[in-house]
């Protein structure tokens, strides 16, 4: 069977769960080999690649290809494809993601296809767009089809595999070394769940009046064991950090469970939560939009019925 | 410092979109065509660099004839020149083709820096930035939230999942912005005024010297198979909070198995 890239999306070696659903598409695609850029490649990551089904795992830690943005990492898997013959090569729909797999299609003479939720056998993706209004099938006609998937878009399945280890390395380009990372800024992350990768999200907005007032969306996001999300104008008003914002510009989050408290429901917001399965708003104006979504809504002032609900989970508990 | 920053006309930002049920190409027909929100934002920071560095800034759309409203809009920003790149032979380009015919088009001018949106409210894919500094092989400083230049030095912040990365290189260099970086200004009625006798460029794919093969939807890399409207969701239920509203939706949560 062929091989399929699955390009893994990890911080300092912890492998991130969609990763692993990558892995899991992968094998009814292929022979899965993961490929693994960066430092920090250590035994519980090869475990972690295994336990869900890469063959494989190209280790390429060469401090030059995290050093620049993007463009050396496509040169790898440009290199990849070609010394493999590989039938796909399935990368995160994260901003860098995209970005690789858009250099990757040009240096490969590739389509590339973003934002899919499912791929067949025959490599059809299937993607969620307009903000989830349309559901459309879509496949690659040039060269190596290069879809980039959604978080959470499916469960992942464990299937051991080898994980043998190939070191790989490029001799890079100038050109692939011009645009140099020289500071990166690390906001210290909490251990919320992740946005994207979280079955509950609890969101933010306006409404929430201050950053020191978001401490009652935490709080009901971990009586609820959610992460925590925040409508555009949360953050800028400096209330909430930008990771966490949620929409056209921020994070798609697609989760069990999406809770907007103080949140109008603009369509840049809904382009990025619409497709979540159960949605619940909590606004005092009856006519904010975000109620048209909403599977579950309280017309209320959110100071009130946000701690009462967190109160009455853990009372539940 | 000359400046080129590349718009698209997108359809309405409120409006429902839909594919064509023959093409499975967006319907860009039945709303209103608007300039992509995010572009504005390039358009404001090419603005002011040329404010703060002096230069000009020329706009550049490819897009159905029509699309010149979009490079008319940001003539009325302040831009000082437009170049509207059309041609039927064009229609139904995806982004590597996409990417193809604005570097070509490119290649008609002078600039020491490209700006772009980070995103089309479209298609939504954010492709078209990486792909254009693959194709010219210049610097790709995307994400931008904030752009500095110092001389032929630009130093950018791009926004990263895990905060940010400080980036550096050297002019000339294609960025794509965010919207945290700035506040579009509103053109004034003098400035639509003005607009009007900027002097605005149409190339075809000749003049712009793009091979036609390489574009339209017979050379796009990827064919939407089919795609159907997901039936819009259902109204659920809307309480009103009589001080009871968090138990009864910890009584909702309970029936839904999340507690
Ligand atoms: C290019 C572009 C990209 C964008 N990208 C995004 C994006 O990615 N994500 C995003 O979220 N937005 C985005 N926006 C912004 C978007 O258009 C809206 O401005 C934003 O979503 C509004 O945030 P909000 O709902 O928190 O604020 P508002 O619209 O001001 O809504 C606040 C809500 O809180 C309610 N409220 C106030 N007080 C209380 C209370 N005590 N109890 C209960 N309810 C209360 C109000 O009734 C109101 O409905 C983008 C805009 C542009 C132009
Ligand atoms: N047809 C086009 N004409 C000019 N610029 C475009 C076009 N398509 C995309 N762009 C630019 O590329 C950015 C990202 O678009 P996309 O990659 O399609 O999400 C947009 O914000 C524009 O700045």
């Amino acid at each position: 069977m062929a091989e399929i890239l699955v390009l893994v999306d990890h911080a300092d070696g912890a492998v991130k769960k969609v990763t692993l659903e990558l892995l899991t598409k992968a094998r009814a695609l292929g022979t899965p080999s993961a490929v693994f850029i960066g430092a920090g490649y250590e035994a519980g990551t090869a475990e972690k690649l295994a336990e869900y089904g890469a063959a494989k795992v190209y280790v390429a830690e060469d401090k030059d290809l995290d050093g620049y943005v993007t463009a050396p990492k496509a040169e790898l898997l440009a290199k990849l494809v070609a010394d493999t013959g590989a039938a796909a090569v399935l990368v995160a729909a994260t901003a860098e993601g995209k970005e690789v797999a858009a250099r990757l299609a040009i240096k490969t003479g590739s389509g590339v296809l973003t934002d899919a939720v499912d791929v067949s056998a025959d490599l059809v993706a299937e993607q969620s767009i307009f903000g989830g209004s349309t559901v459309a099938h879509s496949k690659v006609t040039q060269g190596t089809p290069i879809i980039a998937m959604r978080p959470n878009a499916t469960a992942p399945e464990a299937a051991p595999a080898a994980a043998e280890r190939v070191d790989v390395s490029v001799e890079l380009t100038d050109s692939a070394k011009l645009a140099k990372v020289v500071e990166k800024v690390v906001l210290p992350k909490g251990d919320r769940p992740e946005l994207t990768e979280a079955s509950i999200v609890v969101s933010g907005g306006r409404g929430v009046g201050s950053g020191e007032n978001f401490a009652i969306i935490e709080q009901l996001a971990d009586a609820l064991g959610a992460a925590v999300g925040a409508s555009r104008a949360a953050v800028d008003a400096g209330w909430y950090p930008h990771q966490a914002q949620v929409g056209q510009t921020g994070k798609t989050v697609s989760p069990q469970l999406y809770i907007a408290a103080g949140i109008s429901g603009a369509i840049q917001h809904r382009a990025g939560m619409q497709t979540s399965k159960t949605i619940v708003a909590i606004n005092k104006d009856e006519e904010a939009p975000i109620f048209e979504l909403a599977d579950y809504g309280v017309i209320g002032d959110l100071f009130k019925v946000v701690p009462q609900v967190t109160e009455e989970i853990l009372k539940r508990k | 410092m000359k400046i080129v920053v590349c718009v698209k006309q997108v359809p309405d930002t409120e409006a429902e979109k839909r594919l064509l049920p023959d093409t499975l190409t967006v319907d860009r027909e039945s709303s209103n065509p608007v300039l992509n929100e995010m572009d504005e934002f390039a358009i404001e920071e090419a603005l002011k660099l040329v404010e703060a560095h002096g230069g000009e800034v020329t706009v550049l759309t490819m897009g159905p004839d029509g699309a010149d409203a979009a490079v008319r809009k940001a003539l009325s920003m302040g831009a000082d020149s437009g170049i509207l790149l059309t041609d039927p032979a064009l229609a139904g380009s995806d982004a590597v083709a996409t990417s193809y015919a604005i570097a070509q088009a490119l290649g008609t001018t002078e600039y020491d820096l490209v700006i772009l949106g980070s995103e089309a409210s479209d298609a939504r894919t954010s492709l078209v930035p990486a792909m254009l500094a693959e194709r010219l092989g210049l610097p790709q400083l995307t994400f931008a939230s904030k752009v500095e230049i110092d001389g032929t030095d630009i130093t950018v912040n791009r926004l990263t999942d895990y905060g940010h990365d400080v980036v550096k290189a050297q002019l000339p260099a294609v960025v794509s912005v965010v919207e945290k970086i700035n506040e579009p200004r509103y053109p004034s009625f003098k400035g639509i005024m003005a607009a009007k006798k900027k002097p605005v460029t149409t190339l075809d794919t000749a003049a712009a010297g793009i091979d036609a093969a390489l574009v339209g939807a017979g050379a796009a890399a990827t064919a939407v198979v089919d795609a159907a409207q997901r039936p819009p969701r259902s109204a659920g239920v809307k309480v009103g909070d009589d001080g009871d509203g968090g138990v009864k939706l910890a009584e909702f949560l309970s029936a839904q198995k999340f507690i």
